[in-house]
């Protein structure tokens, strides 16, 4: 085994074991603030997956995108909703939560029985390697190219949908009248519609 | 690197990681009380995948890598839903003053 076979397993393995790790950190961790750092770190190490696998493309998209947008994302919402508050106890909690893992172990059964006994097609046509990026490029130019324009106009659909969902009501007066005129895209009511009788603020 | 396939790494070991972290975003998803928490555990299910489609990119289809467009894409997807998804928790918690997912239980009945 040559150096650089070697240092790949190494790399593979810890890069595993922190996904892991961090994955079931995320999970099971009592401080929510603490989830979404190990959320951050989980990223960077998929990203290094992404570098084994050479696709450094697709590794610089990884951390753009999740470490750099969605878990900021992540961490301003906790920061907005942060309030701390013990989950009311319900019955038969613990017996839903084993139930789960059950059905979760049996998934993760079979999920590693087709990985290990479908016959691959293996060895495939050798790896571009380094002309992934141009041949993303290619591909998202030509016949990718519908696709592309569609993810564009979802992300355009998802900004305006977030604004419009996350945005309070602006009251404004009215130019002619003087009104109180409410800006609010969404219907609602003055006060709240959904009144908890559980909770006492 | 550049010109050897990359065989030291069996495929197998990328898709049974990637069955680990998309069984501990199924769990996370069905049993975290803080949505914030149902949110991140989407994320990982999402993040297995892109595992499994990179892995199939570079071992199976090395000439041309539609695996690794595909995680664009999903990456893009990915980030939309993170964004609306948030934008409705907010939308909730201003409404409900609560994050419990056991309290969201105004469509049930």
């Amino acid at each position: 085994m040559t150096i650089a076979a070697s240092t790949e397993l190494i790399c593979f393995l810890i890069l595993s074991v922190v996904i892991i790790a961090g994955g079931i950190g995320i999970v099971f961790l009592e401080n929510i603030v603490y989830s979404a750092f190990l959320l951050g770190g989980v990223f960077m190490a998929i990203a290094g997956l992404y570098l084994l696998l050479n696709a450094s493309f697709v590794a610089a998209a990884q951390i753009l995108v999740y470490v750099g947008a969605v878990n900021v994302l992540i961490l301003f919402a906790i920061m907005l909703v942060n309030k701390r508050e013990d989950p009311k106890p319900i019955k038969g909690l613990q017996l839903r939560k084993i139930i789960s893992a059950g059905v979760c172990a049996g998934l993760l059964a079979l999920l590693i029985r087709v990985d290990l006994t479908t016959p691959w097609s293996l060895p495939g046509p050798t790896s571009i390697g380094e002309l992934a990026t141009e041949r993303i490029g290619e591909h998202l130019f030509t016949d990718y190219l519908l696709p592309f324009e569609l993810a564009s106009v979802l992300l355009l659909m998802a900004m305006i949908g977030a604004i419009v969902l996350a945005r309070r009501d602006v009251l404004i007066t009215d130019v002619g009248t003087g009104k109180e005129v409410n800006q609010g895209l969404i219907e609602k009511a003055t006060s709240p519609l959904l009144i908890d009788k559980n909770s006492s603020s | 690197m550049f010109n050897s396939p990359i065989e030291q790494v069996p495929l197998q070991a990328y898709l049974i990681l990637a069955s680990l972290l998309f069984c501990i975003g199924v769990w996370g998803l069905i049993n975290s009380r803080n949505a914030v928490r149902v949110l991140m555990s989407i994320e990982l299910m999402l993040n297995a995948v892109n595992i499994n489609l990179m892995a199939f990119s570079a071992y199976l289809d090395g000439e041309l890598i539609r695996g690794q467009v595909f995680t664009v894409f999903v990456i893009t997807v990915a980030a939309a839903e993170a964004a609306v998804g948030l934008a409705i928790l907010l939308s909730i918690y201003r409404n409900r003053v609560t994050v419990d997912m056991e309290s969201f239980n105004l469509l049930r009945w």
